[in-house]
């Protein structure tokens, strides 16, 4: 393996009482497209901003390709590009405006034209940043972290709160990111987006990275097993579900019962008799293979979205 | 320091853009000047709108601080100056940027006052120009620096607007801008030697009304000088780009520390200078003669 593009050990950042990131290590190699995966507040905005120089870490050691982000000043500065989570641009300056600023501050630079092209934003020109629609603004801010023509782009939650349309757009901007052999760090709430265009994910809960590898990988985790989602009309003890036949493993979840089974059918058959025989009903059973999600329970007993 | 030019200029655009903006640089200064020089000129001697002039491009040089101030907390709050500190831009190309800007901004409205003056009020001498632009340049430097430390200080436009008129009412009626000093009692004659704004309004009005020579005014353009530098290396010391970066106490003192040279230098006025009978006796000069007081009719 060659040396990794990113390479981050043990972040520690506090902010007052709030342990936010408490060891968080990981590398990525030149290229790949990574993923840190975790629900709101488990640090992922930290490290992407400890990353991109925008914070100071209390402890850890951070390099990018080879440089320290607080300390590498402008040659840092030249080779990353990112889109950040709470940003925006002076609402009375034009899109392309914007661009030609942007890119007149880097010595490696891709043509302005060709971004607005590529970002669907020649009619829009002309526009303000504050007549720009939501998924707009967003395109702009990716073409942005784009002029130069970065060796490692980092987007922080770039599709959140975007309809599904812009967000299909800008996965097929991260695929093409991945051919054009970019390093992309990209952090996520969603699961979809990190099974469909990550190579690698760290899950990251409460500061700490909890699981790491191709999503592959993690879901292998829950190999030759299967998910059963049953919802019931009255509460049952978890207890008697996981003694049901074929069940490895059973959790509740806001009022339905998660289990995971080595074989289905006689799983089916053992529950339909159990609830026959405590007078219980079933108001709705859900099969599926295990996803991200679930390997995300399995490792904290909640779920990744709330 | 490398992209100061590309910034000034993306920075011009959107201060044209800017209704605020354009009312702090070309309206309110406009106003001062219709307001000085069509009521008070005809209760003056010769050179009476030379003096007052003085006084209105005082205003308008010193208006740079609001805008400017504003503008840098709106960008913080917003998170725009995150955006550009992603960028290889660092903090001193941002603040000199915003100065540089702002400076060749306001150079058109002090044309543009002198023109009015000139044809409309019938101004009868143009003074020392070469003193006017001194003053100008240092002026617009030193109080768009004063600007950006409120910035810095402060957190939200509220609290920046707040400070900003505690301190635009200080330099508007005590430096002489407004009310000649010579009519303010004896104490608060004695406070203006301590105000930034006395040097640059007593400057103006010598050079203006005497064609006093650079060095008769070297005591303001040397003030206005160590003011600028002093007020520009604190705002890079106190530059903030993040919104929920905290103004610490050392901070606080730091920006105290801007009013450090005008307070040696108004000592120093105070005990051996001509600051303020320079101001008095430039209001003299265009007193007219025989009826001081009321106006006629």
């Amino acid at each position: 393996m060659s040396t990794p593009i990113i390479e981050v050990e043990n972040l520690v950042k506090r902010y007052g009482a709030v342990e936010a990131l408490r060891g968080v290590s990981f590398r990525v190699q030149e290229g790949e497209v990574f993923g840190l995966l975790g629900p709101n507040g488990a640090g992922k905005t930290s490290t992407v901003e400890i990353l991109e120089g925008l914070r100071v870490p209390d402890s850890g050691r951070v390099r990018i390709s080879g440089l320290d982000p607080q300390r590498s000043g402008d040659a840092f500065k030249q080779i990353i590009g990112a889109v950040l989570q709470s940003t925006a641009l002076p609402e009375k300056l034009r899109v392309s405006e914007a661009l030609a600023l942007f890119s007149s501050f880097y010595s490696r630079r891709r043509d302005p034209a060709e971004l607005l092209r590529r970002f669907g934003l020649e009619e829009k020109r002309n526009a303000f940043y504050g007549h720009l629609s939501g998924g707009q603004k967003q395109r702009l801010a990716l073409a942005l972290a784009l002029v130069n023509e970065p060796r490692v782009v980092f987007l922080d939650e770039p599709t959140a709160g975007l309809d599904p349309q812009v967000r299909r757009e800008i996965y097929d901007i991260i695929e093409e990111l991945r051919q054009g052999k970019k390093t992309v760090l990209l952090t996520t709430h969603y699961i979809e987006e990190a099974e469909r265009l990550c190579d690698r994910v760290a899950i990251i809960d409460y500061g700490q990275v909890i699981a790491l590898g191709s999503p592959r990988e993690l879901k292998e985790r829950s190999a030759g097993r299967t998910r059963i989602e049953v919802r019931l009309a009255r509460p049952e003890t978890d207890g008697a579900l996981r003694q049901l036949d074929g069940v490895v493993d059973c959790r509740v979840l806001e009022g339905s019962y998660v289990l995971h089974s080595t074989r289905v059918p006689q799983t089916i058959v053992a529950l339909v008799k159990h609830l026959e025989a405590q007078g219980n009903e079933l108001a709705s059973l859900e099969i599926s293979t295990p996803s991200l999600e679930d390997v995300f329970l399995e490792l904290t007993g909640r779920r990744l979205r709330d | 320091m490398k992209y100061t030019w590309t910034l000034t200029k993306a920075r011009m655009l959107l201060a044209l853009r800017n209704r605020a903006f354009i009312f702090f640089s070309l309206v309110m200064p406009l106003s001062f000047l219709f307001v000085f020089l069509g009521i008070f000129a005809r209760w003056l001697a010769p050179g009476g709108v030379s003096f007052l002039l003085g006084a209105v491009l005082a205003l308008t040089v010193m208006g740079s601080f609001w805008g400017l101030s504003i503008q840098l907390v709106m960008f913080r709050e917003q998170g725009i100056l995150r955006r550009f500190r992603l960028a290889p831009v660092g903090a001193g190309a941002m603040l000199a940027s915003s100065i540089i800007s702002n400076y060749i901004l306001t150079l058109p409205t002090v044309v543009v006052e002198f023109a009015i003056a000139r044809w409309v009020f019938h101004l009868d001498r143009w003074g020392n120009l070469w003193g006017v632009w001194a003053l100008v340049t240092l002026g617009t430097v030193t109080f768009a620096a004063f600007g950006l430390i409120v910035a810095s200080v402060t957190n939200t436009t509220q609290e920046t607007q707040v400070i900003n008129n505690l301190i635009w009412s200080v330099f508007l009626f005590l430096s002489g801008a407004t009310f000649p000093l010579a009519i303010l009692p004896k104490s608060l004659q004695r406070l203006a030697d301590y105000l930034p704004p006395t040097y640059l309004v007593t400057g103006l009005q010598r050079v203006l009304v005497s064609a006093a020579t650079l060095w008769q005014v070297r005591a303001e353009l040397l003030a206005l000088a160590a003011g600028s530098v002093v007020a520009f290396l604190i705002s890079m010391q106190l530059f903030r780009w993040e919104p929920e970066e905290k103004v610490t106490r050392r901070a606080k003192v730091w920006a105290a520390a801007t009013l450090i040279p005008f307070l040696l230098l108004g000592v120093w006025e105070s005990a051996h200078g001509q600051l303020r009978s320079d101001s008095i006796r430039i209001y003299d000069a265009v007193q007219r003669r025989a009826m001081p007081a009321p106006p006629p009719r």
